[in-house]
């Protein structure tokens, strides 16, 4: 038979070879053509007396990226219609056919009874290791750049195609959640060693010693269908379970807070399934699947984390018309930290950097710390000796504007101090090509009013990153008033070099990650002034699902930067922007107590030289003692965290800041990491409902005040009916697979 | 409602947990049977007036495992009419046995029953028998499931008891202990476990250690910060109570009550079965109470029983002359006083588990009978009986002397 995805070749011996070679694709994906054929597969050789044995390779340099995740939105969107026309329980019925399919497929062909041997030539991930896991023996080739692993969980979902049960019944219990739980991509000689594949070979012998193992007496019986099988890990229910479950429970738990249904599922499938015989296993397994296939989590992390990132990643915002631009040689002004980190990605992409500070020590400092970044990734065994040689070549370090003159592009990150930017923007303007851009890594100064003192505000634009550089997967750039197309274009172009995630906004009082994340800090303050807990406000704030509490981040980016905004907030705009108690609270921690934050080590927290840092018991002087957590209700604490940041960024929506709804759900989680099982601000809003939300903030607005009232647009949409991805539908590009 | 009274309540001594404690040689049969023989014998009791013998067991497998009190009724020549049952509800199920046997008489469908328990801890092992709570998933992390000891710590932290207060009151427990043996006190309820020719193989709690002063609990290493660290239960109780920062670990073995293996029974009935085996009553049980409390704090149930209790019986914390709650961390004892500003020398008097020892399921009848022992010592009339439970829950029993 003639597939379109697959061919399938029986040799002399009658070994069948089928191979996965998607004719319109640059790499395998399973879609719903690829599970119908793979099945189909599966039954013909099954039935033809002369195969006996099967080898499934790709025809591509990777095995497969795995399923189709477009696909499972649409099986979302049948499911959501059916629970219209059918009701819930046929929907949930149609649900769970469709999601154990592929489960289904694998398990015929694991019982078919006849060997099946994966030949693995490239990376696998998710469902594609899953058919590996399935086949009654793996081999993998030596390609260096192959990787084996089962990220499903990294967007809210899991490994649903007998991942949670063969897993563990290869490695022992605790190897295998935490393989689960992490979604981590495994070398092959760690996968090795684990024993989730038989055998490493050479490219070129891969088909060739996996046809060898089918001759030499390969059985097609998997270890856990015969009687007496016992798991690596011993039972569920005996002392080697019992120090396992009780534990992953509780680290689970402070792992995600709770947050993230798609690992308390695998958890609930290891424990269920290990308990069961396969057959068993594999149907709970796709009850949960189909479970948190329906979960809001889910929809939320695929469409952010995945589809709109991968959109942004490919230039979805890249402005039309402008030839692609090749930049070769960069400049980065000022090496403190922060500049040091960008000559460090820049160089890391292969593009030439000119590291500029005001005397060659200072620009020697940052090529040093360009260096020790190299040297933890040599350690780590992420990079060689040789890489670092290329990278510093990469790197010249000079006090000497001259050495600038022909850059494309210019990243400036001095000092945040308008004289010192003028000086700089004046000495660059002298020396570069005219169309060089020139892109300033300010944080808190308006792009616009930069942009005046440059020669040509078209080129000038703001290139924000995220400190530290090297780990922050987010560049935000920000147009001024008159920043060009090009300018955006090379900006973008630049990100993309750089492997980040670029978001475009427009210019505003700390853009848009600075001015939402800048609430939530605004909100522990105020939370510290009501009387809740100090600790009760970090606690909270990560249970939210924020990444650190917002006292512990405001001690990160400086108290008296916090204060310094504020002032500024307070002569620009006047008393009603600011709030009075988050002036007083600042005022008394950075005038009186000199208070800034980690830098001095002393903030809300002490930094003690040894030891965590702990809670500054000083802050009840200034804020009054603590009401009993009892007063507080935990689950609405939490909510004014999220709530207050979505709110801030539907209202960037309004003023224009964000004009892809992408841009603010993506750059929510990569800038300040927003409770990414949202899906970013802006899918939270969605998916409570923008009714609901409105509802939520009129209610927090009569208990805490105006900073919870609505905006014009929020009103309307709820008046409406509306969602933001349904009224900003962001326009779609090519399709993403995972 | 028919009255139902106490006439009498045994236990063994508690023999030390472990391979080498002395009760060790002695199955879980053996000892519920050893505290069985000694009601009927020591009254001359006519099993036939036995309607029930309800015994708490917290790991009932093995050796203890179906329905142990049956057998040990069987065992200690009960009769064949007269049926056994076993119950769990972990740490309380000594009481709970009791006063399921006070209810089967206050219902006026038994006349006489015996409640017990018993826990051969260093034989069967704590934990032996499973279960979905610490295990499954879906309701360990609902119900914010952590060891006891990290939940004792977490009392500690919340409450604000240090490491000196837990272990002041531990040395206070060991004093009192040591001075009960030595007066005697607990002569009155204490059988002797013997071998099958009669010689005593234990006649006194081994596990107490009298000599306990501040200084030898200080040199003792807190037991659970690794559990709370590694184990990630720290963060599961600093999730279920934000409000605090990192836990203070200040339970160890020396504040904690000890692994031990008994049995205790003690025979209640209404008044006519009582005088049909002429018996005089030495209590009544005037009223009993379970609730479930939180199940991450986990260990303050008895606050909440307690409460409950009162109101039901219409009583105020100032009508108990004595309260008996089970030493199962100092911290535990520390928060019910706190709760009730009760004063120390009204509140387990004789000692408690961190000296003697808590044979979990049997422990509830063991301190039912130490109280009501001390009830007639001293002359006074009223006491409450209370233990804090795995998973938050509380049980407590009122007794009046008569």
């Amino acid at each position: 038979m003639a597939y379109k995805n697959f061919t399938v070749d029986v040799d002399g011996d009658g070994i069948a070879l089928v191979t996965w070679n998607m004719p319109d694709r640059s790499m395998n994906v399973f879609s719903a053509d690829v599970m119908t054929e793979l099945s189909k597969i599966v039954d013909e050789v099954t039935a033809d007396a002369k195969v006996k044995g099967v080898v499934v390779t790709s025809g591509k340099d990777t095995f497969s990226g795995g399923a189709d995740l477009t696909m499972l939105e649409t099986m979302g969107d049948t499911f959501k219609k059916l629970i219209k026309d059918k009701g819930e329980e046929e929907a949930n019925k149609f649900l769970f056919e469709q999601s154990s399919a592929m489960s289904r497929t694998y398990r015929k062909l694991e019982k078919s009874g006849k060997p099946w041997v994966a030949a693995v030539n490239g990376t696998a991930m998710g469902g594609a290791f899953e058919l590996a896991l399935a086949c009654h023996h793996r081999v993998v080739s030596d390609n260096p750049k192959l990787r084996l692993g089962l990220p499903e969980v990294k967007v809210g979902l899991f490994p649903g195609a007998g991942g949670t049960q063969r897993v563990p019944r290869i490695v022992p219990t605790q190897d295998a959640l935490q393989m689960l739980f992490r979604g981590e991509a495994l070398k092959a000689d760690k996968a090795l060693k684990m024993k989730l594949v038989d055998q490493i070979v050479p490219q070129d012998k891969l088909v060739e010693t996996a046809k060898a193992w089918i001759k030499n007496g390969g059985k097609g019986v998997q270890p856990w269908d015969v009687d007496g099988f016992k798991l690596p890990g011993g039972p569920v229910f005996s002392k080697g379970g019992m120090m396992v479950f009780p534990p992953a429970n509780a680290i689970y738990r402070r792992e995600t807070y709770d947050n993230y249904p798609a690992a308390k599922a695998i958890l609930q499938c290891v424990y269920d399934g290990l308990q069961l015989p396969m057959d068993l296993a594999l149907k709970v397994e796709s009850r949960w699947f189909a479970n948190i296939l329906k979960s809001k989590e889910a929809a939320a992390m695929i469409r952010s984390l995945f589809i709109s990132m991968q959109e942004l990643n490919k230039g979805a915002r890249r402005p039309e018309g402008v030839a692609p631009s090749n930049i070769k040689k960069v400049a980065v002004l000022g090496a403190g930290f922060m500049g040091a980190g960008v000559a460090y990605v820049t160089a890391d992409a292969g593009i030439e950097v000119i590291l500029v500070d005001r005397d060659q020590a200072a620009a020697d400092k940052g090529k040093a710390h360009v260096e020790s970044v190299i040297d933890g990734r040599i350690k780590k065994g992420r990079a060689t000796a040789a890489d670092k040689e290329k990278l510093l070549a990469r790197v010249k370090a000079t006090a000497n504007y001259d050495d600038i003159k022909d850059v494309d592009l210019v990243v400036e990150a001095v000092f945040e101090d308008r004289k010192v930017k003028a000086e700089v923007i004046a000495k660059v303007d002298a020396v570069i090509r005219p169309d060089a851009i020139f892109g300033s890594n300010t944080s808190t100064l308006p792009i616009t009013s930069l942009a005046e003192m440059s020669k040509d505000r078209k080129r000038f634009v703001g290139i924000h990153f995220f400190s530290p550089v090297e780990k922050m997967m987010l560049v935000e750039i920000i147009k001024g008033k008159e920043t060009g197309d090009k300018a955006v274009a090379v900006a973008l172009d630049y990100v993309r070099a750089i492997k980040k995630t670029p978001i475009v906004v427009e210019d505003s009082r700390g853009f848009y990650t600075s001015r939402v994340v800048g609430t939530y800090i605004r909100e522990g303050h105020m939370m510290l002034t009501e009387g809740v807990p100090a600790a009760m406000v970090e606690n909270v704030g990560r249970m939210a699902g924020m990444p650190v509490g917002p006292l512990s981040l405001n001690d990160e980016v400086a108290v008296d930067l916090a204060w310094k905004i504020l002032k500024a907030t307070k002569a620009d705009l006047g008393e009603v922007a600011i709030d009075p108690k988050q002036e007083a609270l600042l005022e008394e921690m950075v005038e009186k107590r000199q208070r800034f934050g980690r830098k001095n080590a002393k903030g809300f927290y002490d930094y003690p030289e040894k030891g965590p840092k702990k809670l500054w018991p000083g802050i009840h002087e200034i804020v009054g003692e603590p009401r009993p957590a009892e007063t507080y209700n935990v689950e609405e604490l939490k909510q004014r965290f999220l709530v207050i940041q979505a709110l801030e960024t539907a209202r960037c929506v309004e003023e224009g800041v964000i004009t892809d709804v992408r841009e603010g759900d993506v750059g929510s989680i990569l800038g300040f990491g927003f409770a990414p099982f949202t899906g970013g601000t802006l899918s939270y809003i969605d998916f409570m409902g923008v009714k609901n939300f409105v509802a939520l903030c009129e209610k927090l607005a009569g208990k805490q005040g105006p900073r919870f009232a609505p905006n014009a647009l929020l009103k309307e949409m709820a008046a409406k009916g509306e969602t933001f991805y349904g009224r900003f539908a962001p326009k779609k590009t090519e399709k993403a697979a995972a | 409602m028919t009255e139902a009274f106490v006439y009498d309540a045994v236990r063994t001594p508690r023999g030390r947990g472990k391979k080498d404690g002395s009760l060790h040689e002695v199955s879980t049969l053996s000892l519920a049977a050893t505290a069985l023989r000694a009601i009927k014998e020591r009254n001359n009791l006519d099993t036939h007036l036995v309607d029930d013998v309800v015994m708490g067991c917290v790991d009932p497998v093995g050796e203890a495992g179906s329905d142990v009190a049956r057998a040990a009724a069987l065992n200690a020549d009960y009769g064949n009419h007269v049926p056994g049952v076993q119950i769990n509800r972990f740490c309380a199920s000594g009481l709970d046995a009791v006063n399921f046997a006070a209810a089967q008489v206050m219902s006026g469908q038994h006349d006489m029953a015996i409640g017990g328990g018993v826990e051969a801890m260093s034989r069967v092992g704590m934990g032996a028998s499973g279960g979905a709570w610490p295990v499954d998933p879906q309701i360990a992390v609902k119900s914010y499931f952590m060891p006891q000891g990290v939940s004792a710590d977490l009392i500690a932290t919340k409450y604000g008891f240090s490491r000196d207060d837990v272990d002041q009151y531990s040395v206070e427990s060991q004093q009192r202990a040591a001075q009960s043996w030595k007066e005697g006190r607990f002569k009155k309820s204490i059988v002797p476990v013997k071998d099958v020719n009669g010689i005593t193989i234990l006649d006194h709690d081994e596990h107490m250690r009298p000599t306990t002063d501040m200084q030898s609990l200080g040199q003792l290493k807190p037991s659970f910060p690794q559990m709370g660290e590694m184990g990630g239960f720290a963060a599961v109780a600093i999730q279920a109570y934000p409000e605090i920062e990192a836990i203070n670990c200040v339970h160890h073995a020396g504040n904690s009550s000890g692994i031990v293996d008994g049995a205790a029974a003690v025979l209640i009935g209404n008044a006519e079965a009582g005088k049909k085996a002429g018996l005089k009553p030495r209590a009544r049980i005037r009223a009993f109470a379970n609730i479930g409390s939180e199940p991450a704090i986990m260990l303050t149930g008895p606050v909440d029983v307690t409460e409950k209790l009162l109101k039901k019986a219409k009583m105020s914390i100032n009508d108990i002359d004595l309260f008996e709650l089970n030493e199962a961390f100092a911290s535990v004892v520390l928060r019910y006083m706190q709760a009730f500003n009760i004063p120390r020398d009204k509140i387990n008097v004789c000692g408690g588990a961190i000296a003697m020892g808590h044979p979990l399921g049997a422990t509830g009848a063991m301190v039912f009978g130490t109280v009501l022992d001390e009830l007639e010592r001293t002359g006074k009339s009223t006491a409450l009986v209370t233990l804090c439970i795995g998973a938050g829950m509380g049980t407590a029993t009122i007794i009046e002397r008569v």
